[in-house]
């Protein structure tokens, strides 16, 4: 008799201990970065299948090792995102706003445009009149694209071994 | 019923792995929440237990990408006022196809604005990379790489410092601790004009911090060996030589004169990099051999830098 309620009571602890893993069916991430990659394979050699913009919520539905598999627009694209894109948090894109300060914790939300911003910046250039920014900006110019890339990688026969791929 | 109890006990850390690191530490916090409640243990105690738990998920986000980007930005613009960029387009352009490429097969290619690459017009032997991912190589260390190996590997240790945010690090506690104090308060309302200027001047000091450590004093060794581990793990899974990372070395050995500025200063000596890289990572040296096609156009972008 003792044993079967041990049991029973056992069950019973597990369950609710193990309930929120099973209800939370929907898991969510956002994009942290300006423009994300969505990718055909879990891998850098995949081909860019769709572009994320910051903020971006997308459903998590599988996971291997770094890589995410996600859906977006309602489960219609599907496609593996690098975790370094993606943050658990849900990302506000305008501080202030009514949603931010009903909804969410801070632990539970990361503001874009939040602390360290361009407003931050000018107000440290305007005291900073010697530094210069021109050539950081150039800088932001000299984007490569992921076909630029496959072909750099051809055309000096740089083979990526099978099976290194992160 | 001494029994059940037991069960009870050795069933709680085991429902906890099951189900998962996150609900884990919710779940510590409520549990040391009520101990600490019902008088079991002390608050202060309490304090420690729920700030060691979340010590490591929270480091790792101190700052966001966006921020890291802004931080970055301001101290690629200081490091720009100590040394002139090398306005050679197609040295530029080579070393943004080669470096970006080498960031998608780091553990972290996906930064705020994505990875930008320039060349300094300086002799000195030098490289810095900041926290928004802008990273910078003298002509005097192109100099030391003969090959595009080589260049891949100057660059992928660069990116290996971003990687493993050794920048942000470099930044004070106290600065860290200021500056998060005074963004929590933004999650609820917009900053005020003079926590605007707070902000900055937090700002201003971290750039500080991070360019003082990038140009005078250097990182540790230990986080110089560990973007070299990085730079080798980058190298590998794109399929260049990890030789190229040696060769560079010994070719820096005999550039390098003592008592330079720059990389004699602030990196251990290069043979004790080659020593720690042959002996952790088991590489054995061999000369870089490149097809024709890569040493041409590493030539002609680079080699009479």
């Amino acid at each position: 008799m003792s044993r079967v309620r041990t049991f029973l009571l056992a069950v019973l602890f597990l369950c609710v201990f193990c309930l929120p893993l099973f209800s939370a069916t929907q898991e969510f991430l956002s994009v942290q970065v300006k423009e994300g990659q969505m990718r055909s394979t879990p891998s850098f050699l995949g081909s860019v299948m769709a572009s994320l913009a910051y903020g971006d919520r997308v459903e998590l539905i599988e996971d291997k090792g770094a890589w995410k598999r996600v859906a977006i627009r309602g489960g219609k694209i599907k496609g593996w995102v690098h975790m370094s894109a993606l943050s658990t948090k849900k990302i506000a894109l305008r501080a202030g706003t009514a949603d931010v300060q009903t909804r969410a914790t801070s632990s539970e939300l990361a503001l874009a445009g939040k602390g360290f911003n361009a407003k931050v910046e000018a107000e440290f250039k305007n005291k900073n009149k010697n530094i210069d920014y021109t050539w950081v900006d150039r800088m932001e110019m000299l984007a490569v694209k992921p076909d630029q890339m496959h072909a750099f990688l051809k055309q000096g026969q740089v083979n990526p071994p099978e099976g290194v791929a992160p | 019923m001494k029994r059940d109890s037991l069960i009870l006990f050795l069933l709680l850390p085991a429902s906890l792995v099951i189900c998962g690191c996150q609900t884990m530490l919710t779940a510590t916090e409520k549990v040391t929440t009520q101990a600490e409640s019902i008088g079991m243990i002390h608050p202060s105690y309490a304090q420690a237990i729920k700030k060691s738990t979340g010590a490591v998920s929270k480091s790792i986000e101190e700052f966001t990408p966006e921020q890291e980007y802004y931080i970055g930005r301001s101290v690629a613009a200081v490091i720009l006022t100590k040394y002139q960029p090398y306005t050679n387009q197609p040295a530029n352009q080579y070393l943004n196809l080669l470096g970006q490429t080498l960031a998608q097969a780091s553990d972290m290619p996906e930064i705020f604005r994505g990875y930008r690459f320039l060349v300094l017009n300086s002799d000195e032997i030098n490289a810095f990379a900041t926290p928004g991912g802008q990273i910078f190589v003298t002509r005097g260390l192109l100099r030391c790489c003969r090959n595009e190996d080589a260049v891949a590997a100057v660059l992928a240790h660069e990116i290996g410092h971003i990687q493993l945010k050794h920048g942000i690090q470099a930044i004070k506690k106290a600065r860290i601790t200021d500056a998060l104090t005074t963004i929590a308060a933004e999650s609820a309302r917009a900053l005020a004009p003079n926590e605007v200027a707070m902000l900055t001047e937090t700002f201003g000091g971290a750039i500080m911090d991070i360019t003082t450590t990038l140009i005078n004093n250097g990182y540790s060794r230990s986080f110089e060996y560990e973007a070299d581990n990085a730079a080798q793990t980058i190298l590998r899974r794109l399929g260049y030589d990890p030789n190229g990372l040696v060769e560079m070395l010994m070719v820096m050995g005999k550039n390098l004169k003592s008592g330079e500025s720059g990389f004699a200063k602030t990196h251990p000596a290069p043979q004790d990099r080659i020593d720690e890289i042959q002996q952790k990572l088991g590489i054995k040296y061999s000369r870089v051999r490149t097809p024709d096609a890569r040493q041409a156009r590493f030539t002609k972008a680079v080699g009479k830098i």
